[in-house]
């Protein structure tokens, strides 16, 4: 092989990179936004006013941490795409967004359930995803964290009230984790892309934490007088942009202003 | 849930500038830990604080309306209980 070529398979390979890294922050992004926008339906609505705020700063945290992963996308992809390119103008195959993540906000203890997982979830994932070889990820993690360290410690505390309050409380927790359980086992499962982005080193590989996860869901689940769910179905195909029929009416609902008039600004 | 079944708490913030600790208001929860959660997503959202205290409403007792004649008006006429009433001597200068 000639110096050449091997110059020119390097460059290739870069570039090969560069559009995974892209996809990768684009599947991060999409996961904060939508999640955040799920936890924006409860703003008006929440159990009470210091609540309602509460819940309207970890939904501020979200869309804030998509912003960040999509300006870093639109910045590798290199073509005058923004954010907005993003969070507005793509269609439901195109978000690889985590089903659990999407789905309505139900009641009060079905969204703080989520949050449950997903802030044990987040609070190891961005651990390791601080220490990503790509700069740029890894400072979106670090800033991350923190909010999520905030999420997790109200998220633990509305689990014990809601799980030792009443017997109507704690049926609603009980139902709420028989109906998401089936949900989370594929924030454990990484597709070839990410695969191939751990082995670079870009990439959190959750496998690694998916034992410490489960012991710390559990922990917090028994302090709450609650079982941990047993159901033995599981859903999958977020991250392949196979997704359950409740995204299209959130992207419906989120992406209205932006396309009704494009490119304003407020 | 409903705020009837939660306690009133007043919120102080010590601002990063600040050495004292100032009211900023109010607000409901289940108990003092609850409290101090809320007051961070409530008061501090803006970076106005960096310490906490909250202390339940029922626990602070107040002068009332109706004492303030006897309580405050009669300081009004005592301008020598300030310090600013005596002439310093000429050697102290600026104080």
């Amino acid at each position: 092989m000639s110096t050449n070529m091997a110059k020119s398979n390097q460059y290739d390979n870069e570039d090969t990179v560069k559009q995974k890294t892209l996809q990768y922050a684009a599947r991060l992004g999409d996961d904060s936004l939508i999640l955040g926008h799920r936890l924006s339906e409860w703003t008006s609505n929440g159990p009470f006013l210091e609540e309602d705020i509460a819940m309207g700063n970890v939904a501020l945290d979200y869309v804030g941490r998509a912003r960040m992963f999509y300006t870093y996308a639109a910045e590798l992809a290199g073509n005058g795409k923004t954010e907005d390119d993003f969070a507005y103008l793509r269609d439901e195959r195109q978000f690889q967004n985590y089903l659990l993540l999407e789905l309505p906000r139900g009641d009060f203890a079905f969204t703080i359930v989520r949050q449950l997982f997903v802030d044990v979830y987040n609070d190891y994932f961005l651990t390791e995803l601080k220490n990503s070889n790509d700069p740029e990820i890894a400072a979106i993690a670090t800033k991350s964290h923190k909010e999520t360290r905030y999420h997790l410690r109200r998220t633990r505390d509305w689990t014990l009230r809601l799980g030792i309050g009443t017997d109507e409380s704690k049926a609603k927790m009980t139902k709420a984790l028989n109906d998401i359980w089936g949900y989370t086992h594929e924030l454990f499962e990484p597709d070839a892309l990410e695969i191939e982005l751990i082995e670079l080193g870009v990439a959190v590989d959750p496998r690694l934490f998916k034992e410490k996860w489960l012991h710390d869901v559990q922990t917090i689940i028994h302090e709450a007088e609650l079982e941990m769910p047993d159901a033995d179905w599981a859903v999958r195909g977020g991250r392949n942009g196979f997704h359950t029929e409740h995204l299209s009416m959130l992207l419906t609902v989120m992406q209205s202003v932006h396309r009704a008039h494009p490119g304003a600004s407020w | 849930m409903s705020t009837e079944q939660l306690e009133l708490f007043e919120v102080f913030i010590r601002s990063s500038r600040g050495l004292d600790h100032k009211h900023v208001g109010s607000l409901h929860a289940e108990d003092h830990a609850h409290a101090v959660d809320y007051a961070r997503d409530c008061y501090t959202r803006r970076n106005e604080g960096v310490s906490i205290w909250v202390v339940k409403s029922s626990d602070i007792c107040s002068s009332q309306e109706d004492d303030a004649p006897e309580f405050f008006d009669p300081s009004d006429d005592k301008p020598y209980r300030h310090a600013t009433y005596y002439p310093l001597p000429k050697e102290v200068g600026n104080m």
